[in-house]
């Protein structure tokens, strides 16, 4: 982008009158007017309260007091905090799997078939995607009715017991992830059928006349070749995940006895139903680790890429 | 779907399959293989908006009823009378349209004028901004409704204009959502538009202004719908803002409404509750009907760019 800059200016030095350095400052200050919208809202409404949670998780209860580390120190004390982190790590790594395999094998199954049907595949397998999820979640909720749960009539018709869904804390666990994989894998189909159709034939053409099944087509062709897709949409689906709200909140709401809550629900009801704003944004905060993470391979990626360019 | 059936028998029929061996025998296994798997996906992928319709259509004594919960064997639509007719939700509706329509054009308008000046113009620090929004894109707003809550009381008392509670406060929240992406998708399409083209409008005199309303938003056009309906969705569909900064009945948008004043305690009336969620998730779905591949290339492109 600097570059650009310069050529830019460069290639406009000519104008009557006017100096090389005065239409160039020019330039950049109507650049920066241009911007200057974007700047206020990221610096009013993201950084500085990015910053500001971290002096509210500082204070005490009533935020007339500093108090330094102890709301950490009264979290890492609870086990229903470390019940959060648990259940955060478990949520997130496993719907994030489960949602690039899904996606990864149909994304596959649309790429078989011929070219003309895609479209309406793909139209159909994205609908999931596009509903809002708080919509969607609430559809799921009654799924898992516990009188009426519809999942449950198949099962007895099939000779099965029924589950209680949301009442038993491994089968509500597991039914959070699934809502979320339902979800989820539909972004990540789009990216990985992006990614097969750069992935040139001549290749799967030279492994079938060396006589590689599709198993090692996959394995040796397709997945080198989509690597960076596939790394970059699971991080950013890891970030996303490792936020999520809707689903929890609308499914569960932290039950049964807060066994399945995660960061950002948990942090929820401690701020704004428990009125303990400083402790709330604490455990907020814990999501900000991953973040960061995600952040510095995002962006090695981001240069990596632009000096290919 | 059966067209697309038809289609593989019609490949399958006509191909002389002896000729070619083994392969066309297998790919043509490997091509029903695909279909099959697509069906049990699609039915998997549809099964709880098509629940959603089902449920909508019963009565309440149908719901309560024992029998198969897959049909609907007394259709009604008197769900669809009910809320339709409620006062209450028609304002969910409006507050809903009120505020998507005021933030995307907010959002886009920032937005263009923004990657205009990051991709084409530069200026000191520009560099950094560009990196920088992309970074803020990944700060989630289940981080940021807290210190934002916090300030906004600040606020109250500081200057007397109470935030919380008014339903236009998503107005002010929800940029911080679709602004960092927004621009980042428009930066990349932006960006590959040719220094030729904008160069030439400069020599003849045009201004940088000009330059954006003649030049990049006609040439851009694809990638401002895909970033517009990308901005609708969003606004469209967050909770956690709503369910954080607005409590009364009346400052209510869709989404928080039809959960929190459908269900009344431990009485969840699912007719209604699957119509109001079909209601909402429909402008979504009607936009995404019509504009599919914009939809996408909005996805793809703010993923792959980053």
């Amino acid at each position: 982008m600097a570059d650009a800059a310069i050529e830019n200016v460069q290639t406009q030095a000519v104008p009557r009158r006017v100096g090389r350095r005065s239409l160039s400052r020019h330039k950049s200050v109507v650049g920066f007017l241009f911007a200057l919208p974007l700047i206020v809202v990221i610096a009013g409404l993201v950084i500085y309260p990015a910053g500001y949670a971290i002096h509210l998780a500082t204070l005490n209860k009533s935020m007339q007091h500093f108090v330094g580390l102890s709301n950490f120190t009264f979290l890492f004390k609870r086990n229903t905090f470390w019940m959060v982190v648990e259940q955060s790590v478990l949520f997130a790594v496993t719907a994030v799997i489960f949602k690039a395999v899904v996606g990864f094998v149909v994304a596959h199954f649309v790429h078989n078939i011929p070219q003309k049907g895609q479209r309406k595949w793909r139209g159909m397998l994205l609908v999931p995607w596009v509903i809002p999820p708080a919509m969607s979640t609430l559809a799921w909720l009654w799924l898992f009715d516990p009188s009426y749960s519809a999942f449950n009539w198949i099962l007895v018709h099939l000779g099965m017991s029924p589950v209680a869904w949301l009442g038993n804390v491994y089968w509500a666990r597991f039914c959070v992830i699934l809502v979320n994989v339902w979800v989820g894998s539909p972004f990540f189909l789009i990216m990985y059928l992006a990614a097969l159709k750069s992935v040139p034939e001549a290749l799967h053409e030279a492994a079938a006349i060396d006589g590689a099944n599709w198993l090692q087509k996959i394995w040796y062709i397709n997945l080198p070749m989509m690597r960076n897709i596939i790394q970059i949409t699971a991080l950013f689906s890891l970030i996303v995940t490792f936020a999520n709200f809707d689903i929890v909140r609308i499914l569960t709401n932290g039950g049964p006895v807060d066994q399945t809550h995660v960061f950002a629900t948990w942090a929820f009801t401690l701020a704004i139903a428990g009125n303990d704003i400083p402790l709330g944004a604490s455990v907020s905060l814990f999501m900000a680790p991953i973040l960061a993470v995600a952040a510095f391979f995002i962006l090695r990626n981001v240069r990596k890429r632009g000096n290919e360019a | 779907m059966s067209s697309a059936t038809t289609t593989a028998g019609h490949a399958g029929g006509t191909q002389p399959a002896a000729r070619y061996g083994s392969i066309s025998r297998g790919r043509k296994t490997a091509l029903y293989w695909s279909y099959f798997f697509l069906v049990l996906f699609v039915v998997i992928f549809l099964t709880p908006p098509l629940y959603m319709l089902l449920t909508s259509l019963k009565s309440s004594a149908e719901i309560g009823a024992a029998t198969n919960p897959w049909w609907v064997y007394h259709p009604t639509l008197e769900n669809y009378a009910a809320l339709l007719g409620s006062s209450q939700f028609l304002i969910f509706f409006k507050n809903s349209v009120v505020v998507s329509i005021c933030v995307v054009s907010l959002t886009m308008v920032i937005a263009i004028l923004a990657a205009f000046s990051l991709a084409r113009m530069g200026f000191w620090g520009s560099a950094t901004l560009a990196t920088g929004v992309f970074l803020t894109y990944l700060i989630p707003d289940t981080l940021l409704f807290i210190p934002l809550f916090k300030i906004f009381a600040w606020f109250h008392e500081t200057t007397g204009i109470e935030l919380i509670n008014h339903w236009w406060v998503l107005i002010v929240l929800y940029p911080t959502l679709t602004v960092p992406f927004c621009t980042w998708i428009m930066i990349g399409y932006f960006a590959s538009i040719p220094k030729e083209l904008d160069e030439a409008a400069l020599i003849d005199g045009a201004s940088y202004f000009q330059v954006l309303t003649r030049i990049f938003i006609p040439v851009a056009l694809p990638g401002i719908i895909a970033a517009t309906i990308f901005a609708f969705t969003v606004s469209w569909a967050n909770f956690l803002y709503p369910l954080a900064f607005t409590t009364s009945a009346d400052q209510l948008v869709l989404p928080v409404g039809i959960v929190t004043t459908l269900i009344k305690g431990d009485v969840f009336n699912w007719g209604q509750i699957m119509t109001g969620a079909l209601l909402g998730a429909a402008p979504p779905l009607i936009i995404y009907a019509f504009l599919m591949d914009y939809y996408i290339s909005g996805l793809t492109a703010g993923a792959t760019k980053g």
